[in-house]
């Protein structure tokens, strides 16, 4: 990496990564972002619940609060401004238990403290009125109109794609070793060769505290904590209609029922404390538990639809609270460490908060030329016939569908390889088109998809891979 | 508007059957709409013998079966439409298909023939814990990637589900170099035809271990292991019975599903057993002139039952377009149709809700460890000399009878020394039988122990 000198390097293609690089990318600045994985939103960003999150958990006047408001008040018109799902479904805090009413109201005391608009309370029958499949065990509610739902791929891929576009550079498959400080800033050194560097966000999920204890004698911990949810079919998405949480109680902490933005029902997770990493195995237990505590919420969940289970990890720091910003002990290196939930709600709000520290720090100029817009990948299964008729016409490989669950055209498969930032695996054809995220999880349509992927990446078919190296599909 | 009098959906074995007897039968006006590049369906990637025994009187592979098929329907000229993918049937059959070549069409059928076949279970549905690696295939997609792409999935294999896609692929995989370990089947029976135990396992030394599932899926990247647990009676794992076996691809072949979803979308009754919709016995669905055969209407171990099947279903909508709707019955345009859905019973025991009207039906009813029938009615008057009514069983039985009652009397008795609900069963219905009961008003298929 000869020339590889920025001023600003990411570590972590995740969505707050991927955030500050769209937010850096306004500025007159090199930024570089390393990823470790074959694409952007591989890790925690992935799997997760894709809530954007009203904001009366966080503790009035903490960072959290203040970034999580404010991030879901930009997420409406960011989501126009590049083209990704989002919904305000609202959202529901669901009380079981007269004698947990108080902890119900200091709740809403919380969200209005925090500004949240639009919170109100409501009994348990205006409840079922909202949500006909709650539990009849509801007493109570808090009711958040804000709350909502997003593709958290759809998010990521769009702020690299236009932090891409606005020049940020993404590096893949480089993953960080050892970061060392020079009299310039840092030097950092990864299995693709050494990166010379001004300053350094890092915002490396799990991995987090690592990087910062690379650089800072003031050490922080970060605990994967796992989480195990079950996604159900389509058919089953319109169970409920909000995002069903339910108050932290003597049954422990909830978990959530919440339509995604693409209409099937996702039930979880759980929090499992773990060691590993990169230990996103589910387990019988957690499923167990995520379908149970769910029957709590709602009733007739219908759990024979499941179509797939996944476990996430969140990168939880032992002061449960948000790193960001420098280390006393390390000029130029930015933290985004910690960050859990609400991380994704935030995430628009922290690219920015970040990213204008570091350019104050820098002192570096906006640019004139900054585009903001950036357009998706057309749905063709979401336009009028008449639409889609003329771009068939086009564009005849928007004719030929290969992913029949979902409705996916070779077309748009075609554009996720090809555009900026293209995805390499198929799983990265799966985040940007939803290829294989249907009923039958990719079963009719692996072996085309492997062979338009062969066949615009020049991949030879043996090298094909669901995500990162060594996950290669073909063994013979 | 694009118009036809037939249209087929799909150029399966199921849709090709049909379709050769609706032109045979009559109808001149017939489209078959295929989404794969090629007429024959999955019988192009089951290269192995075994099938037209009961069709040809000889055995041949899938793709020899399928070219049959194929040569009659080119013979009698009967037009399809490769790489079309219907997305939308409504009430009205009208077919909205996407394609390369003709882009968004619109085709207004009068009559429908559902053959849309089925789709294998997969690894999300079963709920299998554990990482999700690379190297997890369904059965029929390592099939396909083994026998028409050309490339194999993996060295050393495990097998979840004894399904007769799962059993095949055994045999396929181990003749190909690879090694399988083992052929878990969560059930005490297996879900394959006992022919295929045998030629696919245990002439090659596979063991088939009964009562056991996948309870953790290891490896990051690619599979690189598996653990096997034994099951209990309530087919929950366990504990202690754990085994580990080290691999690079697990295949599962734990069942197929009927691929419905244009059907219940366009809202014809569905058979939660079989989920496939509910037909009568000329095989047409409580929507008038849509009819059903093959696989989207209960999944079937012989494809030559599927073509027989389908052949009925082709010969009726011929009859529904030559004569139209209510001279099918046969009893003049006044007498009531038997639709599908009067033949649904109450109790669940074939699935559905009480009939509401229809006079001249008989409900078909399965009971007593008969899981399901097709089909679910029958109308005496307009039904042909015999038909065939298939079925499944709910567990593997030994010396017991199938039982056919009208109305709470015996009417046969056929003695079997085995049952399985790997392996469809059929009884015969003639129309003659009928004669003596004018009043009938359900036929109840059941089995029984020899006393």
């Amino acid at each position: 990496m000869e020339n590889a000198k920025s001023d600003v390097l990411i570590i972590g293609g995740g969505v707050i990564g991927c955030s500050i690089a769209r937010e850096l990318s306004k500025y007159q600045c090199r930024t570089i972002l390393l990823e470790k994985d074959e694409d952007v939103c591989s890790g925690t960003s992935k799997a997760n619940s894709a809530i954007v999150h009203a904001g009366y958990d966080a503790k009035t006047g903490s960072l959290k609060a203040k970034l999580n408001v404010q991030g879901n008040l930009m997420m409406e018109p960011l989501a126009k401004e590049l083209d990704f799902d989002f919904k305000r479904n609202a959202s529901m805090v669901l009380c079981f238990d007269k004698e947990d009413m108080p902890a119900l109201q200091a709740l809403y005391e919380r969200g209005v403290a925090n500004g949240v608009p639009g919170l109100k309370i409501i009994s348990g029958e205006e409840a079922r009125q909202m949500e006909p499949n709650l539990s009849d065990e509801v007493v109570s509610a808090l009711y958040a109109p804000t709350g909502g739902i997003v593709c958290p791929f759809g998010l990521t891929i769009a702020l690299a794609e236009n932090a891409f576009e606005n020049g940020v550079e993404f590096f893949f498959n480089t993953k960080v070793l050892e970061i060392v400080k020079n009299e310039n800033g840092y030097l950092v050194k990864t299995n693709r060769g050494d990166f010379e560097t001004t300053y350094i966000v890092n915002a490396a999920g799990v991995y987090a505290d690592e990087f910062h204890n690379m650089v800072s004698e003031k050490k922080i911990h970060i605990t994967p904590r796992r989480g195990d949810y079950c996604l159900l079919d389509k058919e089953a998405g319109n169970h409920v209609s909000a995002t069903i949480f339910q108050l932290p109680g003597k049954y422990g902490k909830g978990i959530l029922v919440t339509p995604t933005v693409h209409g099937n029902l996702l039930v979880g997770p759980t929090a499992i404390d773990q060691e590993d990493k990169d230990g996103t195995a589910t387990t019988a237990e957690g499923l167990a538990e995520a379908c149970e505590k769910a029957t709590k919420s709602v009733k007739n969940v219908p759990f024979r639809q499941v179509i797939t289970s996944f476990a996430g990890l969140r990168a939880h720091e032992d002061n449960n609270e948000f790193v960001l910003g420098e280390p006393e002990d390390a000029e130029g290196f930015f933290d985004a460490a910690g960050i859990e939930s609400p991380g994704l709600s935030c995430a628009p709000a922290m690219g920015l908060y970040l990213a204008e520290m570091v350019a104050e720090k820098g002192k570096f100029e906006k640019k004139a030329d900054f585009k903001a817009t950036r357009k998706g990948i057309v749905k063709a299964a979401e336009l009028s016939r008449e639409e889609r008729a003329a771009l068939i016409k086009e564009k005849p490989e928007y004719g030929t569908i290969i992913c029949r669950c979902e409705n996916i055209s070779e077309g748009e498969i075609v554009d996720a390889i090809t555009r900026p930032l293209g995805a390499r695996s198929l799983d990265g054809i799966k985040r940007r088109v939803r290829q294989g995220m249907g009923r039958c999880q990719a079963g009719f349509c692996t072996p085309r998809t492997m062979e338009i992927l062969s066949r615009e990446t020049g991949i030879p078919m043996e090298q094909i891979c669901k995500n990162s190296n060594g996950s290669e599909m073909i063994r013979g | 508007m694009i118009q036809h009098d037939i249209v087929i959906i799909g150029g399966g074995p199921a849709g090709l059957a049909a379709a050769a007897a609706a032109k045979k039968g009559g109808a001149d006006d017939i489209l078959i709409l295929e989404r794969d590049g090629v007429l024959g369906g999955i019988l192009n990637q089951c290269i192995h013998n075994g099938f037209g025994l009961h069709t040809f009187k000889e055995e041949l592979t899938g793709p020899e079966y399928a070219s049959r098929f194929i040569k009659i329907v080119k013979e009698l000229g009967i037009p399809y439409q490769l790489n079309s993918m219907v997305i939308d049937i409504n009430k009205e059959k009208e077919i909205t298909v996407v394609s390369r070549e003709n882009g968004l069409q619109v085709i207004k059928a009068k009559s429908i023939i559902l053959a849309m076949g089925c789709r294998e279970r997969p690894r999300g549905a079963l709920n299998i814990p554990g990482y999700r690696p690379a190297g997890i295939y369904t059965a029929g997609t390592a099939q396909r990637l083994v026998n028409i792409e050309g490339h194999m999935v993996g060295k050393e294999v495990v097998i979840l589900g004894s399904g007769d896609i799962g059993l095949i692929m055994a045999r396929r995989m181990t003749l190909e170099g690879a090694k399988v370990k083992v052929v878990a089947e969560l059930m005490p029976y297996s879900g394959g035809l006992k022919r295929n135990i045998v030629q696919c396992l245990d002439d090659f030394g596979i063991p088939l271990k009964l009562s056991h599932t996948v309870v953790n899926i290891e490896g990051k990247g690619r599979v690189t292991g598996i653990t096997l647990a034994e099951v209990g009676p309530d087919r929950k794992p366990i504990p202690g019975t754990e085994e580990h076996y080290s691999c690079d691809t697990l295949l599962l072949s734990c069942g197929l599903i009927p691929e419905n979803e244009l059907t219940r979308n366009m809202g014809v009754s569905m058979n939660p057993v079989t989920s496939g919709p509910m037909v009568n016995d000329r095989l047409e669905t409580d929507t008038e002139g849509v009819f059903a055969c093959g696989n989207v209407l209960h999944v079937h171990d012989l494809v030559d039952y599927v073509s027989e099947e389908a052949a009925l279903a082709g010969q009726n909508a011929a009859k529904y377009i030559l004569y139209g709707a209510s001279k099918t019955s046969g009893n003049g345009a006044d007498a009531p149709r038997c639709s599908a859905d009067a033949g649904i019973c109450t109790g669940g025991s074939n699935g559905g809700t009480e009939s509401s009207s229809a006079g001249a039906c008989v409900a078909i009813r399965a009971e007593n460890g008969v899981r399901y029938t097709v089909p679910q009615s029958l109308d005496p008057a307009a039904m042909a000399e015999k038909i065939t009514v298939r079925f499944r069983v709910a567990d593997v039985y030994k010396d017991r009878s199938i039982c056919v009652y009208y109305d709470g009397k015996l009417i046969s008795k056929k003695k079997k020394r085995v049952l399985a609900p790997g392996e469809m069963e059929q009884v015969v219905i003639l129309k003659s039988s009928l004669a003596e009961y004018p009043d009938l008003k359900e036929i109840t298929i059941r089995t029984e122990e020899e006393s």
